[in-house]
C-alpha cells in the first residue's frame, strides 16, 4: 500500500515537479548573488542613527525597510515623485536606486504560481504536499528495503535506476523534506489556512508635540539595525501620527516628539514560525544552505525519472498460463515474487514438469487456497524483499497458511542475494513456519544466489530424483540482447598442471559500458544457458578481458578455449555492483585463486589513484599457472599494486594455499583492517570457504567477525 | 481592468435607500509601468475630519499583504469585513483599475475625500498616494499619485 501510494503520488507529481524544481534551483542561487551585492548587516548601528543619516539627505522619508534579500532601502520623496533607494546600513549613505532583479522576480512568480495565478498556486501547494508524502514514504521504503531503520546508511544495491534512486534520494532527503514542508506551510499561509501571523501594536495617538530630531528618539535608539524590518515614518500632516517600528522583537509605536514607546506588541509564536518557514524555504539568511537546498531540489527530477523506471519495471507483470485446472493438478507451484523474475523460474519449472507428464497449477503465494492442496505436492518458489521480508506476491501468505485444511509434501526454493546479511530470509521464514505446522518435506529447502541458472538446474535434478523423473531445468532469464565480440588476444596457462586457464581478450566496434568485476554472459553455440565470467577489464581499457578455466565436459569453456583470433562470440554485460571496491583511499585486500584473479587484476589495473592494494594469489605451479605474472610485476613498479603474496599448491619447495598466506600475515592484515581495509575474495567455492574461515580467525582478536564485515560490505565475495 | 459593480456589491454606506438619491460614479486608477508583481490597491473614503467612512474597492486577494496598505489599515482597523464582496485581483503594472459605484448624493460635494493606497511586493508601500476630494466639479479630471499611480480620476 505504502509503495503504491509512493508510486502514484510520484507519477502525478513528476511533471509539476520538474517545473517547480527547475525554478527552485534557479532561486537557490539568489541568496549567494544577493550576498555578493549586499554584505551582511553588522551589529552596532542603532535605527535612530541610521534614520538620522537618511533623513538628513531627504526632504521627506516614508519608510526604511530591510528587505528579504538583505538590502536596506529607503522610500523617499524629494519633490520629484516617490523613489526607493538602497542605503549603506552602517552610514545611511545612498547607494542608488533599488532595483530588484526582474529574472528572479519572474522565477519566484513561476515557482509560486506557475504564472497561472491562484490555480497555479493551488497546483504548487498540492505538489509540495505530494513531495512531502514522497519524501516520508520514500524514507520508510528505503529503510525497509535496506533492512530496517538502522540500515538507512547502508549502500543501496540493485540495478542502476534503483541505486540512483536510493542513493540520490538519501542525499536529497533532508533538503526535499524541508522544502516541501515549508513550501506547503507557506502555501497554506497564502490561502489563510493558518492563523494570521503578525500582530500589530495597539493603535495610539502621539503626544502632538513638535517633532524632535530623529537621532535622539529613545524608542529608535534602542533597536539595532540588525533587528530592523521596517520603520514607517509618521504622516507629515498629522501631528498625532507615530513612527511604526517593526523589528524581529515585535512592533513598537514611537512618539516622534518624545521618543517614547507608546505601545508595543511582541512577535507572536505564529509569526516566528512563519519567519522560520520563510527562512528555511528561501535560504535567504544563509547562502550555503540555499545552495544545498538547490542541489537537493535538482535531484527531484532525477528521482522522478529513476522512480518511473523502477515502477515500469515492476509493472511488466508476468503473464501466467495456468497449465492445468486446479482440481486436476498433481503439483501446485506457488510463487512469491517481487520484480517478476521468480515467475520466470516458476514457468521454466512448470514447463519441465508438464513435459514429464505432470499436471501443474501455478499461483501467487498470496492466492493459496484449499483447492491447491488437493494436489500431491506443493512447490514454493520465494524471493525475499529487503531484510527477510515477504515479496509483493507473498505478503498475505503466512497469515493464510495456518488456515489450510491439508498438509501435503512441500519443497521450498528461496531466491536471494548472498551478499545480503539475511540471505533468502523470507524463504527461511516459510520453511520455519511449514516445519512448525508439521508439513512433510518433499526435498530439503535450497537457496539460489542471484538467479543462478546453474543452481536452479541442480535443484531441478534433486526434485526430479524425488519425483522419479529427470527434470532438466534450462532456465534462461528473459534471454538478454547480446552483441558480437571478436577475439583479439589469448594467453593460455596451466596446461602443464592439467588445469588450463585462458586469458581471452575481445574487441567490438562499440564496447558497452562495464567495469572490472562486472559479469559477461556468453552463449555458446547450441547452448541455451549463458555462462557468466568476471571481467578483468573495464570499458576504458578498450577490450573485454576474461579468464576461462577449462571445465572438463563444459560446453562453453571448451568452446571458448578452442577459439582462434578473429572468431566472434555472442555476449552481454551484466552489472555486478555488489562486487566492487568501496570508493576512497582505504586499503584493499584482494584474495583470489586461479581464474578468480580476473576481476582483482582489473581492480588493480584501474587503481590509477595508487590507493594501497594488497593481493593474495593462489595457483598450482609458478612456472605454469601464474596468471598475470608480468602485468602484476609492472603494476607493482607503478605502485598500483602495493604488495603481492603468492601461494602455489604444487610448488616443490614451498607448497601452500592462498589461505595459508593469509594466516601467516594475520598481524599485518589486522593492521590493515583496523585502518578500514576492505577484503574482496574471488574464486571457487572451496577456496572461498577456506579463506573465509581463515579471515574469521584473523579478525577475531579485533572483536570482529565475518558476519559484521560482510554486513558492512567490508568482506565481499564473488564465488563460482 | 474594467469592473462594473452590481449595486449590492457596494457597502451600505454609499447606497442611498432608492436609486434616485444615488449617482453612479466611475473611478479609474491607472498605474505606471513600474514592472513588477501586481499592485495591491485600496480605494476608500474619509470624511472632512479624516474619519473613515468605508472602502470602495480592494484590489488584491491575499489578506496577509493588506497590512502594507498602511493608511487603509489604520483608518479601517484592517477588518476584513470592510472589504467583503468588494475584492478583486491585484492590478498589473501599467494597467487600469476601473470600478463603478453607486454613491449617495449626500456624500458628494460634502467634504469627503477618496484615498488610494498602493503596495507592490519587493517594491514600495504608498499610503494615501492619491487624496482626491469627492466633488462633482472634479469629474473626469485626472490627478497623479506620488507612487505607482500614474493617474486617478472620478467620473460622475
Amino acid at each position: 500500500m505504502l509503495r503504491r501510494l509512493h508510486s502514484f503520488a510520484g507519477l502525478a507529481l513528476a511533471l509539476m515537479l520538474v517545473a517547480i524544481a527547475a525554478t527552485g534551483v534557479g532561486l537557490s542561487l539568489k541568496p549567494a548573488i544577493d550576498r555578493l551585492a549586499a554584505p551582511a548587516i553588522a551589529p552596532g548601528v542603532s535605527v535612530a542613527a541610521l534614520t538620522e543619516a537618511v533623513a538628513a539627505r531627504h526632504q521627506r522619508v516614508d519608510a526604511i525597510r530591510v528587505r528579504g534579500d538583505g538590502a536596506v532601502t529607503v522610500s523617499f520623496n524629494d519633490g520629484a515623485g516617490k523613489k526607493v533607494e538602497r542605503v549603506d546600513p552602517r552610514t545611511g549613505a545612498g547607494l542608488g536606486a533599488y532595483q530588484p532583479s526582474e529574472t528572479f522576480r519572474w522565477l519566484a512568480d513561476a515557482h509560486r504560481s506557475l504564472l497561472m495565478g491562484d490555480a497555479g498556486r493551488i497546483a504548487v501547494a498540492l505538489t509540495a504536499l505530494g513531495l512531502l508524502v514522497m519524501s516520508l514514504t520514500g524514507t520508510v521504503l528505503l529503510a525497509r528495503s535496506l533492512g530496517g531503520a538502522g540500515a538507512l546508511l547502508r549502500p543501496v544495491r540493485g540495478a542502476a535506476a534503483r541505486r540512483w534512486h536510493g542513493e540520490l534520494g538519501r542525499l536529497a532527503l533532508a533538503g526535499l523534506f524541508l522544502s516541501s514542508l515549508t513550501g506547503a506551510f507557506l502555501s497554506a499561509a497564502t490561502f489563510d489556512l493558518v492563523p494570521f501571523a503578525e500582530n500589530s501594536a495597539p493603535v495610539v495617538t502621539a503626544s502632538g508635540g513638535p517633532a524632535a530630531p530623529v537621532g535622539g528618539l529613545a524608542g529608535l535608539a534602542a533597536v539595532d539595525v540588525v533587528d530592523l524590518e521596517r520603520l514607517t515614518f509618521p504622516a507629515r500632516n498629522d501631528a498625532t501620527d507615530v513612527f511604526t517600528l517593526r523589528s524581529s522583537l515585535g512592533e513598537a509605536l514611537v512618539d516622534p516628539s518624545t521618543g517614547g514607546v507608546l505601545s508595543f506588541a511582541p512577535t507572536s509564536t505564529m509569526d516566528r514560525i512563519d519567519r522560520l518557514a520563510v527562512a528555511l524555504h528561501t535560504g535567504r539568511s544563509s547562502w550555503p544552505y540555499a545552495l544545498i537546498l538547490g542541489l537537493s531540489t535538482a535531484a527531484a527530477p532525477v528521482l522522478g525519472i529513476t522512480g518511473f523506471l523502477m515502477w515500469r519495471r515492476r509493472r511488466v507483470a508476468p503473464r501466467v498460463r495456468t497449465h492445468a485446472v486446479i482440481d486436476d493438478a498433481d503439483t501446485t507451484i506457488l510463487v512469491g515474487s517481487e520484480g517478476g523474475s521468480t515467475w520466470g523460474f516458476a514457468q521454466t519449472l512448470s514447463r519441465a514438469l508438464t513435459e514429464e507428464g505432470h499436471r501443474v497449477s501455478l499461483a501467487a503465494m498470496n492466492d493459496i487456497e484449499n483447492a491447491h492442496l488437493r494436489a500431491q505436492r506443493l512447490v514454493i518458489l520465494a524471493a525475499t524483499y529487503g531484510d527477510g521480508d515477504a515479496p509483493a506476491s507473498a505478503r498475505r501468505f503466512l497469515d493464510r497458511l495456518g488456515n489450510m485444511e491439508r498438509r501435503i509434501p512441500v519443497a521450498v526454493l528461496g531466491f536471494g542475494d548472498r551478499s545480503f546479511p539475511n540471505f533468502c530470509g523470507y524463504a527461511q521464514k516459510i520453511v520455519a513456519a511449514l516445519d512448525a505446522q508439521g508439513w512433510p518435506r518433499l526435498i530439503a529447502p535450497k537457496r539460489i544466489d542471484r538467479r543462478s541458472a546453474q543452481e536452479f538446474a541442480q535443484w531441478g535434478r534433486d526434485l526430479g530424483a524425488a519425483l522419479g523423473c529427470t527434470l532438466a531445468l534450462e532456465h534462461v532469464a528473459e534471454r538478454p540482447k547480446t552483441s558480437a565480440f571478436e577475439l583479439v588476444g589469448r594467453e593460455t596457462y596451466g596446461v602443464a598442471v592439467g588445469a588450463p586457464v585462458a586469458i581471452l581478450r575481445f574487441a567490438a566496434n562499440a564496447l558497452p559500458r562495464f567495469e572490472a568485476g562486472d559479469l559477461v554472459g556468453i552463449l555458446a553455440p547450441g547452448g541455451d544457458m549463458p555462462r557468466f565470467y568476471s571481467l578483468a577489464s573495464s570499458q576504458r581499457d578498450g577490450v573485454l578481458e576474461i579468464c576461462v578455466r577449462l571445465q572438463p565436459g563444459g560446453l562453453c569453456s571448451t568452446w571458448l578455449h578452442g577459439l582462434n583470433k578473429g572468431d566472434n562470440i555472442e555476449a552481454f554485460i551484466r552489472e555486478n555492483p555488489t562486487f566492487r571496491p568501496v570508493e576512497g583511499r582505504s586499503p584493499l585486500i584482494l584474495i583470489g585463486a586461479g581464474s578468480g584473479i580476473a576481476p582483482l587484476a582489473g581492480f588493480i589495473r584501474a587503481n590509477v589513484a595508487k590507493r594501497p592494494v594488497h593481493l593474495y594469489f593462489g595457483g598450482r605451479l609458478p612456472s605454469s599457472d601464474f596468471l598475470y605474472e608480468h602485468e602484476l610485476a609492472e603494476r607493482l613498479a607503478q605502485r598500483r599494486l602495493t604488495t603481492l603474496r603468492t601461494a602455489f599448491s604444487r610448488n616443490p619447495f614451498d607448497a601452500a594455499y592462498v589461505q595459508d598466506r593469509v594466516a601467516a600475515d594475520a598481524h599485518r592484515l589486522r593492521d590493515l583492517i583496523r585502518s578500514e581495509a576492505q577484503i574482496l575474495v574471488c574464486g571457487g567455492r572451496e577456496m572461498a570457504r577456506a579463506v573465509a574461515e581463515t579471515v574469521e580467525t584473523v579478525v577475531r582478536p579485533l572483536g570482529l567477525d565475518l558476519a559484521t564485515l560482510k554486513s558492512n560490505r567490508r568482506y565481499l565475495e564473488d564465488v563460482y | 481592468m474594467k469592473l462594473a459593480l452590481p449595486l449590492l456589491a457596494a457597502t451600505a454606506a454609499f447606497v442611498a435607500p432608492t436609486i434616485a438619491e444615488a449617482r453612479q460614479v466611475t473611478f479609474e486608477t491607472t498605474l505606471k509601468a513600474y514592472g513588477g508583481n501586481g499592485a495591491y490597491v485600496a480605494l476608500y473614503l474619509l470624511d472632512g475630519a479624516g474619519k473613515y467612512k468605508g472602502t470602495l474597492w480592494m484590489a488584491g486577494d491575499k489578506t496577509k499583504f493588506y497590512r502594507h496598505l498602511s493608511d487603509w489599515t489604520r483608518a479601517s482597523g484592517g477588518r476584513l469585513a470592510e472589504v467583503d464582496g468588494i475584492t478583486g485581483a491585484s492590478v498589473g503594472s501599467g494597467k487600469t483599475l476601473k470600478i463603478t459605484v453607486d454613491i449617495a448624493d449626500a456624500l458628494i460635494d460634502a467634504g469627503y475625500k477618496v484615498h488610494v493606497d498602493t503596495s507592490v511586493e519587493d517594491g514600495a508601500d504608498n499610503p494615501s498616494e492619491v487624496v482626491a476630494p469627492l466633488v462633482a466639479s472634479a469629474s473626469g479630471k485626472p490627478v497623479a499619485g506620488d507612487g505607482y499611480v500614474k493617474s486617478f480620476k472620478a467620473t460622475f
